[in-house]
């Protein structure tokens, strides 16, 4: 049974409020969760105030402009800062996306920032990924050829190159799988956005062998079928993919396998 | 370690967009409808037990609190009749772009009003 409210250990509670600096032009405050592992203490949102004319323009900034210079206790997963390698992803002003390629200026008043919701929090904006990435392995996603490896190239024509499009670009930042509330309550056995969306790419790669198998794996009541087409997923892709419409390919596949 | 790993935050901050909101109305109006179901029911079952039966059913029914309920089930009933047709598309795969998406959300709403305003005027028109 799904339970909408947090448990007692994780209800989040007023933390600290570090003062503005006194000669800030563009004064803006972030409250930001945090949670020290180190410490027998629930979460807590702290509130830091910087001066946005001495800032870069995107979320990522302002977390690393606290880090160095207010708050070096703040931690938070971060690389590319350009919107590739997906380890910013956490939940900014009530929507998940990339710290680093959301801008400060889209978000009206205080900015929350708060991990990827429902998940297991290491430390401050930094979730445990183990189950999303062992629900990700959990799909095979590599070419499956049987009974082994051709000894040559597998041409593919430009038709079925274009498949790909739209899914080969997913770099499993898990904004999308987090943003939905079927993963939420059922995120244990559901695949989520995510894997589901990956497990399409290789399902209708040409060069793949293993459709029939991959969709065995998927065909279960909990792994594909808790998708209600809530749409939070697209919602959220930083990159503009289209998880809610892969899945809805995955369930037409099945229904043609079957008629 | 001290104490379990806490839950991060989920719905006490996500800020759910229209296709979320419609979703769980869609789940809540079907819900809605299977209850107003045993109404009918009961209205049913009335007018099978002779006239006296039937007139304390229309009593009941027809009181203003009878009305708000039998307004609410009429717009259940056309909300969840236009998102099952939106879900029907989604089903074959069309209809996933945001936008389009957000078009055929609104549509549904505005459709689910002005049917029953149109149901309720006709209604009010035969009596």
């Amino acid at each position: 049974m799904a339970q909408f409210t947090l448990p007692a250990d994780s209800a989040v509670r007023d933390g600290r409020t570090w003062p503005a600096p006194g000669d800030a032009k563009r004064p803006r405050t972030f409250v930001v969760y945090r949670y020290d592992p180190d410490s027998d203490e629930n979460p807590r949102r702290d509130r830091y105030t910087i001066d946005l004319a001495d800032c870069g323009p995107m979320v990522l900034d302002a977390l690393i402009k606290i880090k160095s210079e207010i708050d070096p206790t703040l931690t938070f997963r971060r690389s590319c800062r350009e919107g590739i390698c997906g380890s910013c992803a956490m939940n900014v002003g009530g929507r998940n996306g990339l710290a680093c390629i959301s801008a400060i200026e889209d978000y009206p008043g205080a900015v929350a920032v708060h991990p990827l919701p429902h998940m297991p929090v290491v430390k401050d904006l930094v979730p445990d990924m183990s189950h999303f990435y062992a629900q990700y392995a959990s799909i095979k996603p590599w070419m499956r050829s049987r009974p082994s490896p051709p000894d040559r190239e597998r041409p593919q024509s430009k038709e079925e190159r274009e498949r790909l499009d739209g899914l080969y670009e997913c770099i499993l930042c898990a904004c999308c799988s987090t943003s939905c509330p079927s993963y939420w309550w059922n995120g244990d056995r559901y695949l989520g956005p995510a894997v589901l969306l990956q497990a399409y790419r290789w399902l209708v790669d040409s060069r793949d062998e293993a459709a029939g198998e991959r969709l065995d794996d998927l065909e279960d009541p909990f792994r594909l079928y808790r998708c209600h087409t809530i749409m939070n997923c697209t919602t959220a892709c930083p990159k503009g993919l289209n998880p809610a419409k892969a899945i809805a390919g995955i369930k037409k596949m099945m229904v043609a396998r079957s008629v | 370690m001290a104490r379990n790993r806490p839950l991060s935050p989920h719905l006490q901050v996500y800020r759910l967009p229209l296709s979320a909101l419609m979703s769980i109305s869609h789940r809540a109006t079907g819900m809605l409808l299977a209850a107003g179901s045993l109404v009918l029911v009961y209205w049913l079952a009335a007018a099978a037990s002779g006239p006296d039966a039937f007139a304390a059913a229309q009593a009941l029914l027809g009181s203003l609190p009878g009305r708000a309920l039998l307004l609410v089930f009429t717009f259940s009933l056309f909300y969840h009749l236009g998102n099952g047709i939106r879900h029907l598309f989604w089903d074959a795969g069309l209809g996933f772009e945001l936008r389009t998406a957000h078009v055929s959300g609104v549509a549904v709403i505005v459709a689910a009003v002005v049917l029953t305003l149109a149901a309720w005027a006709l209604g009010y028109a035969m009596r």
